[in-house]
């Protein structure tokens, strides 16, 4: 079941951003000493007069960013999630956000799969701080074929845009690349009628786990690759809630302010079935990133257990 | 309490297995900061071993204890080491570094470890914590120092700077700095990524009391920290020019080793160079 790994979505991040460069000499990147983490060392290596390495200096950052945008770049700006988020935040709000002006953000080791750093280095926030400023489009790439055209999309869309991607290898789920990519376009990646998985980023290849241990106890599960937290794709949910009658979120970041929370508001909204979430409630902590996963529940059996016991509640209560 | 009668090769001998210490708990973590741990370890060992900080092992939380911030909390494996010297934490402890279900976190955390005054990791933060801490002990007429350990690196952020003209706005001259200057951030050089030139010039403008010393010279580290002790009227930093990965022949000056922890036989080398 075990998927195979594919290179890093910061990996690919950087490779994506040297492919723009190489089309679009309007492209600007930015980073705060951490060239070599996020790899936007790509682009600096092969245009060093485009590239900015403002030092640890995040606030800077966004604003030098946002002055680049206000005069005709597409402005790249990268730090660790947490740092441009928190550092840069009020920048982003009034520079970016309410000034609509045409910067990427990329924060890179998002969530607790980095590992040994400790909670200091881990994004655990940085999605809903960018879903708290309204016209961000917020994006959570899956692997690394999926990072490659949610970084093209944000480079052609204009305004603001934030992407998290994190620092281990990723399972792969696109084994053939991610051609019919969308901003706001949720991915089927498996379809079902018992109940449905949501999920984003690192948990996409868990849910699909989860699918085919569900599958083991006569579930079907579909699964829904949600890339895009905003514009969330109203329509996969709302058919997701109708066709499934049950929807499990799973995501590695705060629940109360990420997809989780997103999912929820619509579903209330639009076609109201049971939920279950399975994402971080608290900081986490130092260790290796598998046994953080465990421990913090961010793993398909997980999912499968939540889903398993929501479908078999929604059995009882109608005999 | 710390002893009254140390020589200064004691304390050279201190630091020496304090180095042994750091890259033997960063071999085994497999992750972690060599080369800034290296750097400050000189300047730790004399503020906890040589007559200058006053603190009680059996009582991290002692209301009159003078404080010490690990600002450029990546270094946290030269924090642990001297707190297991000191006897706040078991020394077995040092070997559980950045391991999951421990109080050994990877940056150092004030919620897992009672002797460790604030949280860090996130660059630029611990110098305004400190000044917090300073303005505490002067509102409460508490005698103890507080003293902030910050990068060179670290020096860009604009939070230090914010905080450098409120502490002498405040006075508060029981505030310490000691500026780790080992000329290197993650990137690269310092003078290449983002100079912090003409930093003692920039300290002084910002109304502190400044004093340049070697930061691997114990002389000339405790001969600051007292003078820094006795400086009262105004905020005071102490520059030291260190190197970033002192001690271990391949890691120093080696930016390699900022955030690359030995292997099993490049620990070997070091601790043979290390050796008493
Ligand atoms: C706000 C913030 N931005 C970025 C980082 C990532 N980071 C960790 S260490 C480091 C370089 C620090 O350089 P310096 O302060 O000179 O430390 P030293 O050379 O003593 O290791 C960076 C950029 C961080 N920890 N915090
Ligand atoms: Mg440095």
């Amino acid at each position: 079941m075990a998927r195979p790994l594919g290179e890093a979505t910061r990996e690919a991040y950087g490779k994506a951003l040297a492919e723009l460069g190489r089309e679009n000499p309007n492209i600007v990147v930015l980073d705060g000493d951490l060239s070599k983490s996020t790899m936007t060392k790509y682009f600096a290596q092969e245009f060093p007069g485009r590239f900015f390495n403002v030092g640890i200096a995040e606030a800077n950052m966004v604003g030098v960013a946002a002055g680049l945008a206000a005069a005709g770049k597409v402005a790249f700006a990268s730090s660790f999630a947490c740092f441009v988020m928190c550092k840069g935040f009020d920048q982003l709000r009034l520079a970016v956000a309410y000034s609509d002006n045409n910067v990427k953000i990329v924060g890179t080791h998002g969530g607790i799969s980095i590992g040994e750093d400790g909670v200091s280095q881990m994004g655990h926030e940085d999605i809903g701080l960018a879903l708290s400023l309204p016209g961000f489009v917020v994006m959570v790439p899956a692997d690394g074929a999926q990072t490659r055209a949610a970084v093209r999309a944000a480079a052609e869309h204009i305004g603001p845009v934030y992407i998290r991607v994190g620092r281990p290898k990723a399972p792969i789920v696109y084994e053939n690349g991610c051609p019919d990519f969308q901003i706001g376009k949720a991915i089927m990646l498996r379809d079902g009628r018992d109940v449905t998985l949501i999920a984003n980023g690192l948990m996409v290849a868990a849910a699909l786990d989860a699918a085919e241990m569900l599958e083991q106890d006569g579930v079907s599960a579909r699964v829904l690759d949600m890339h895009t937290v905003r514009p969330l794709d109203e329509e996969a949910v709302e058919k997701a809630a109708r066709e499934t009658g049950a929807i499990v979120v799973a995501e590695e970041h705060l629940l109360h302010t990420g997809l989780a929370s997103q999912v929820a508001m619509a579903v209330a909204r639009l076609h109201p079935v049971p939920m279950r979430y399975v994402g971080l409630t608290q900081y986490a902590e130092s260790g290796a990133p598998d046994a953080l996963m465990r421990k913090y529940g961010l793993t398909g059996e997980n999912i499968a257990r939540e889903a398993l016991e929501i479908v078999r509640s929604r059995a009882s209560s109608v005999v | 309490m710390v002893t009254s009668d140390v020589s200064l090769k004691q304390l050279e001998r201190t630091a020496r297995k304090l180095r042994r210490h750091i890259v033997k708990m960063l071999a085994i973590a497999g992750s972690g900061h060599p080369g800034g741990s290296l750097s400050a370890i000189d300047i730790l060992t004399a503020l906890f071993f040589g007559n200058v900080m006053r603190y009680n092992p059996q009582n991290p939380r002692w209301e009159d204890r003078d404080r010490f911030i690990l600002s450029k909390g990546h270094a946290v494996p030269a924090l642990y080491a001297v707190l297991a010297e000191a006897g706040f934490i078991p020394e077995e402890w040092l070997w559980q570094l950045r391991k999951i279900d421990t109080p050994m976190q990877g940056h150092p955390s004030v919620k897992d470890l009672p002797a460790v005054e604030a949280s860090t990791g996130s660059l630029g933060q611990g110098l305004s914590i400190g000044l917090g801490m300073a303005l505490a002990a002067r509102i409460d007429g508490k005698p103890y120092r507080v003293y902030v350990m910050i990068g060179d690196g670290e020096s860009e952020e604009g939070q230090v700077w914010e905080a450098a003209m409120a502490a002498s706005h405040f006075h508060a001259g029981n505030l310490t700095a000691i500026l780790d200057y080992n000329h290197y951030q993650l990137d690269g050089a310092i003078g290449e990524i983002m100079s912090i030139e003409p930093v003692v010039s920039k300290w002084e403008a910002f109304g502190w009391a400044v004093r340049e010393i070697d930061g691997h010279d114990m002389k000339q580290i405790l001969d600051a920290l007292h003078w820094a002790r006795e400086t009262r009227e105004q905020p005071s930093i102490i520059v030291a020019h260190t190197v970033k990965g002192k001690g271990v022949s391949f890691m120093e000056g080696n930016n390699e080793f900022h955030g690359k922890a030995p292997t099993q036989s490049e620990l070997e080398q070091a601790l043979a160079e290390l050796a008493d």
